[in-house]
């Protein structure tokens, strides 16, 4: 057997490797030292360091009040997809629906149609119903944008749980919903806390439909961020953007916490 | 026995938010191409007559074609160790993948905004090696747009690549390699063949990806990369031109859903969901 060039492969696939984990990790480094920067603008390395550009966050009632935006869009938009992304994935995968691979595929469709065609779409239809500029409007273009995933996720969850546990509980004499609250659901819980999860970390993102349904004075961090990049910024989106990623490195552990319960459930 | 279905209610919310809140706007936006000013096709003639609009379609389908090889040849070696490498590494590699393809967009632009300016990091490094005397225009342009697309789209490719290399049976190649073939003989006939499935899926994700940008192009590109998702915001926003702006949707939509077709027809969809 000929092994001549496997070094080299590996040699190569090594290099690439830390390649890419540099060019993954390397911005997010960066965004976490600049926060700290007593600087007045982005040199890196930063010359000293200091708090100050989080106290110009908090003390900037623009950043602050989008920070509440944000909040007040992705809380009911997470809920509102977790609830009806989990009530679809249950009756796509328990429901012996005839086309359910159709209906799975339409759930899915948010995600292929790029973002842009959404949010201009729903910029043009709220212009004549008044949504735009008003939270219900980020509300429901949010809950489209992030429903696809709680489908995804819980969907993927539902599949690896045995349905003969259910049918148990009912030969037992279980009524049905006494079933899905004690059995299913437990059971189901972690798949459907990664798919809150991440609705809320993929609300608090976006841009594109935010973008254009939001306005001057209901403005997510998101929109903000952009406005801010846009124009001449300063290490202040460095303090929120080091936050924000604070706050999905949380959902990651979250999310990873909630996988290890459910392996844990299963063995 | 035919069992019947059931929970078909659980459906319904789900089904009525995205018929109202999805469908229904991108219909009628997609509509607004035949209606807008005036019934008829004038906006797919307008698109066709001035040059700007054909050379941002272009421009859209190059940037595209550039960073779908650049984002499979790095994605490829990543997939492979995470799929050989051992559970430590296949950890490691999960989560670096993982990691930045949950953080904000907007946060990356930034970073790459930052690394790459004039007196930034990496003109600072390649200049104390002495490899540049000035500093090098990485931002604004075709360099700056690739270095934060790529690595957004990475994990596209990754975790397909790597789905479609964990089935693979490893004696296979060992089977090859017995019977006299060099390790990159077997490479090229026995594990790229069966790689197929997971590179074209991952490669039409990145390329449909691509096709819709929107926020990279607009941060880290210059005015030459104007692509086609810009230039439908600009005929929202800038012009109210909402005939030529569904044209324009139209067209990508169009694509968007002929490569997925493609894809559909060669691999199965059912591979994306896996």
């Amino acid at each position: 057997m000929r092994t001549d060039g496997l070094a080299g492969w590996r040699a190569l696939r090594h290099a690439v490797c830390v390649l890419v984990a540099a060019y993954m990790l390397a911005p997010l480094g960066i965004v976490l030292i600049i926060s700290f920067s007593a600087a007045p603008f982005l040199q890196f390395p930063p010359p000293g360091w200091s708090l100050r550009w989080y106290r110009s966050l908090f003390d900037d009632p623009a950043w602050v009040d989008s920070i509440v935006t944000s909040i007040e869009v992705l809380v009911p938009a997470a809920a509102a997809s977790t609830l009806m992304g989990t009530a679809a994935a249950f009756a796509l995968v328990r429901g012996r629906i005839p086309g359910a691979g159709l209906i799975l595929a339409v759930l899915m469709l948010p995600l292929v149609v790029p973002t842009i065609i959404t949010g201009a779409g729903l910029f043009g239809v709220f212009r004549g119903l008044g949504l735009n500029g008003t939270l219900p409007g980020l509300i429901i273009g949010h809950v489209v944008l992030t429903m696809p995933y709680v489908v995804a996720t819980v969907g993927a969850a539902l599949r690896g749980l045995d349905p003969q546990l259910d049918a148990a509980a009912a030969t037992l004499g279980a009524p049905p919903l006494r079933v899905f609250r004690r059995i299913t659901l437990p059971l189901l819980l972690p798949g459907v806390i990664s798919g809150l999860l991440f609705a809320m970390v993929v609300s608090f993102d976006e841009l594109i439909v935010s973008l254009f349904v939001s306005s001057a004075r209901v403005r997510p961090v998101a929109v903000q961020m952009w406005s801010n990049l846009r124009g001449d910024f300063d290490p202040t989106i460095a303090a929120i953007a080091a936050l924000s990623f604070l706050f999905a490195l949380l959902a990651l552990l979250g999310e990873a916490l909630a996988r290890r319960r459910a392996a844990g459930l299963h063995t | 026995m035919k069992r019947p279905a059931r929970h078909l209610w659980l459906l319904l919310p789900a089904l009525l938010v995205l018929a109202v809140a999805f469908l229904w706007p991108v219909g009628w936006l997609l509509s607004r191409a035949f209606t807008q000013p005036r019934p008829g096709l004038q906006n797919f003639v307008l698109l066709w007559q001035h040059p700007i609009y054909l050379r941002v379609v272009w421009n859209t389908i190059l940037i595209s074609a550039i960073a779908t090889p650049i984002t499979v040849l790095l994605g490829f070696p990543v997939a492979h160790a995470m799929t050989h490498g051992g559970p430590r590494t296949r950890r490691w590699l999960i989560f670096l993948v993982l990691v930045p393809f949950w953080t904000s967009l907007l946060v990356r632009s930034f970073a790459t905004i930052i690394l790459l300016q004039r007196h930034g990091p990496v003109n600072g490094t390649l200049r104390a090696l002495g490899l540049i005397g000035q500093p090098l225009p990485l931002l604004h342009n075709l360099t700056g747009l690739l270095a934060g697309a790529v690595q957004v789209l990475l994990p596209f490719v990754i975790f397909p690549l790597y789905a479609a290399m964990l089935r693979i049976e490893p004696s296979l190649m060992q089977a090859a390699m017995t019977l006299g073939a060099r390790p990159v003989r077997a490479f090229l006939r026995v594990y790229l063949p069966l790689t197929l499935p997971g590179l074209m899926t991952g490669a039409t994700l990145v390329f449909i990806s691509t096709l819709g940008y929107f926020v990279t192009p607009a941060l880290l590109g210059g005015p030459r990369q104007l692509m086609v998702a810009q230039l439908i915001q600009d005929e929202i926003a800038q012009f109210g031109n909402w005939g030529v702006a569904g044209a324009l949707s139209l067209v990508l939509l169009a694509a968007t859903g002929a490569l997925l077709w493609l894809l559909h027809r060669t691999v199965g969809l059912g591979a994306i969901a896996r």
